[in-house]
């Protein structure tokens, strides 16, 4: 079979990348609540970066999640920007305002922490309250305030317990809390839920967004969890390595990924591999043609989505059309998941509505047609 | 053996063993009774020999001229001289080791720079050396013939065979107790809890008053303790660089052992009992604290649901 690639798809937010190498003081004219230009930071002199050259612009009163695996820079890039870090090289900008030397207290954030950094021996009260009686609120401010935040963060009751009092989600509803008591312009969130199991990490992520809608703080997320990130964010930055691999709205990223990483660890993905011939190359059962001047030798690389794979009886012989072999079927509710295997080396996995496995009547060591038209095709790091 | 017995109670010379953090576990018996019999038996054998006797012989000393006799020992002159010298001592030895102690914790736990395990190991220092040694040490460099001895003796400063010596050297001594106790303790709790306070606006010092201290005062104070014991029994450092004046240069360990060898018993004994009050008090006191620290610690887990 024989993908012909056609669209050559853009990348995302490309028109950013460009302005930015024109001049690093248009992107904090731009006066968004918060820019980051060419961040750079060592830990070691010499050694390798944590963050590279990173640069992005948060939505404005949105969500915008710093999304990548672990070591890849996130969380050291979130704390440079509340200047907890010091980075080497690069500008953050507030509102169009260079403070990348300012001290953490005069940048007016609020930082939420993955282990939550209650203080233990205070209570949640006092908690809240710690950074309105450094600015030196008077008691019946403090009162009023803590209120209306323990109400905000539904902890109302709560107020004269001790954190270890309290369970994971409520600790950290606390951290959101006093994060927020002195009115921040921007919302710091790192791994906010990470240190949650699973079920209390969903009901914080619906909780979250009621929150957001609240305050309408702009935001920044970081989080390894992609699912995390695209049910909460307005924009996503992927990050690899240190440096920014790509970014977008949930469905640019989602539909359009600039990269084979990206297309894998955002979502689950199917990839197939080969290798640059001429003006095609071999990924297995699978072969594309591609554009002249591609580099030969090169690796390449056919991404899809289990879901983008349709599967089918009998079907017209058309190009991007191969056989496989059933090998599992795994039913998970709504969902049927298939495992077929291409050839001997090569598996994908696929997955249907329960009604389309139904009308297909599979079994394990079928024979099926699938149609994989809908992979994307990488040369190298490039979307072709 | 005045010293025997104050080493026997952990106020000796040798390096105090650390605190037990570990709970007892459930236990399960496996050996047989008799067995069992035969182990306590040597326990409490070996306990009562090496302990609970000198301990009493210590008392049974002291009072065997009758309570009278006990107090006038404790009054004489030159006992006093060394009571005042000894408490004097602690009083700077322990503050001192307490910003020292806690300084060098905060620094290490909290900041990345060069030769910083090699800081680690030298905490530990005086707890390896010889106690003769490490009042060596300071004779070397203060002393007549010493590297800043020409100098101090211009300037008529006296620090060997004085008060400044024998604080220097005890400093010396104790110096590990507090930052040992501190460390471990800001290393585990890491600086979450100070960042927090940092983005909330408050600055260095407010973050160590309320956040920092907080969070270490149980080891703190259990360092204190400690540090107290030691510079208050310490004998082989001060001996040192002390010149056993009386009256003058004695601490109550030196003092001690002058009487002892001068066959004055009643007095050596009622001396040595004063220390060893301290000792029991430290032991009550350590006690305390280390309920407390584990009540803290249970309550500072830091993950749940």
């Amino acid at each position: 079979m024989t993908i012909h690639v056609s669209s050559v798809s853009t990348l995302s937010d490309g028109g950013f990348f460009a302005t930015r190498a024109a001049s690093a003081v248009s992107v904090i004219a731009s006066n968004a609540p918060v820019s980051v230009v060419g961040i750079t930071k060592r830990f070691k002199v010499g050694g390798p970066p944590a963050v590279l050259d990173a640069s992005f612009v948060a939505a404005p009163g949105g969500i915008t999640t710093l999304l990548g695996p672990s070591g890849s820079g996130k969380t050291t890039l979130l704390r440079i920007i509340a200047g907890l870090e010091t980075a080497n090289e690069g500008i953050v900008a507030f509102h169009g305002e260079d403070i990348t030397n300012w001290p953490v207290r005069a940048r007016g954030i609020g930082f939420v922490f993955q282990g939550f950094a209650l203080f233990a021996h205070m209570t949640v009260r006092r908690n809240i309250a710690f950074g309105l009686e450094i600015r030196g609120a008077s008691e019946p401010e403090k009162r009023d305030r803590v209120d209306e935040l323990l109400s905000l963060v539904q902890l109302e009751g709560f107020g004269d317990r001790y954190p270890h009092e309290l369970s994971g989600g409520q600790r950290q509803r606390v951290g959101f809390a006093r994060a927020l008591a002195c009115r921040p312009k921007v919302l710091l969130l790192d791994e906010p839920f990470g240190a949650l199991d699973a079920r209390v990490r969903v009901e914080l992520r619906d909780w979250l967004i009621r929150l957001h809608e609240t305050t309408q703080l702009t935001t920044l997320l970081v989080t390894h969890d992609q699912e995390e990130a695209l049910e909460l964010s307005q924009k996503i930055v992927v990050m690899n390595a240190g440096r920014v691999a790509q970014m977008g709205t949930p469905s640019e990223i989602y539909d359009h990924p600039a990269s084979p990483f990206v297309a894998a660890f955002v979502g689950s993905a199917n990839i197939l591999r080969g290798a640059v011939t001429g003006r095609t190359a071999r990924l297995g059962a699978l072969s594309v043609s591609l554009p002249s001047g591609s580099p030969e030798g090169a690796e390449v690389q056919a991404i899809v989505r289990p879901h983008n794979v349709r599967v089918e009886r009998n079907a017209a012989n058309n190009a991007g059309n191969t056989t496989a072999t059933v090998t599992r079927l795994i039913g998970l509710g709504a969902f049927v998941k298939i495992h077929l295997s291409l050839s001997a080396t090569q598996d994908i996995t696929v997955q249907l509505s329960r009604g389309q496995a139904d009308e297909l009547h599979l079994a394990v060591g079928d024979q099926v047609i699938v149609d994989l038209t809908d992979a994307k095709v990488f040369v190298g790091d490039y979307s072709i | 053996m005045a010293e025997d017995a104050l080493q026997s109670v952990g106020m000796g010379t040798g390096p105090a063993p650390g605190p037990a953090r570990t709970r007892v576990a459930k236990v399960t018996v496996t050996e047989a009774r008799p067995l069992r019999i035969l182990l306590i038996a040597i326990t409490l054998g070996f306990f009562a020999l090496f302990v609970v006797l000198p301990i009493a012989a210590v008392f049974v000393e002291s009072f065997s001229k009758g309570f009278g006799e006990y107090l006038a020992k404790l009054k004489e002159p030159d006992s006093l001289a060394a009571i005042r010298l000894t408490l004097l001592t602690a009083a700077i030895a322990v503050p001192l080791n307490v910003v020292f102690g806690v300084a060098a914790a905060w620094m290490i736990s909290k900041y990345r720079f060069p030769g910083k395990s090699l800081l680690i190991t030298l905490i530990d220092l005086p707890f390896s050396v010889s106690p003769v040694i490490s009042g060596l040490i300071y004779v070397l460099m203060f002393g007549g013939r010493g590297v800043l001895g020409p100098w101090l003796e211009a300037h008529d400063i006296k620090i060997i065979f004085a008060t400044p010596g024998i604080v220097l050297a005890t400093i010396f001594v104790t110096f590990p107790f507090v930052a040992r106790e501190v460390l471990p303790l800001m290393q585990d709790q890491g600086s979450d809890e100070e960042e927090a306070a940092l983005t909330l606006g408050a600055k260095g010092w407010r973050i160590f008053f309320q956040i920092t201290l907080p969070k270490i005062k149980w080891g703190l104070l259990f360092g204190v303790i400690l540090c107290n014991a030691r510079a208050m029994g310490e004998f082989g450092a001060v001996s040192v660089v002390s010149g056993h004046i009386r009256g003058m240069t004695n601490t109550i360990p030196l003092q001690v052992e002058i009487l002892y060898s001068e066959y004055d018993n009643v007095g050596a004994f009622a001396l040595a009992s004063l220390l060893l009050l301290v000792a029991l008090a430290t032991l009550v006191a350590k006690q305390i604290v280390e309920r407390r620290q584990h009540g803290q610690d249970g309550q500072s887990g830091k993950t749940g649901t």
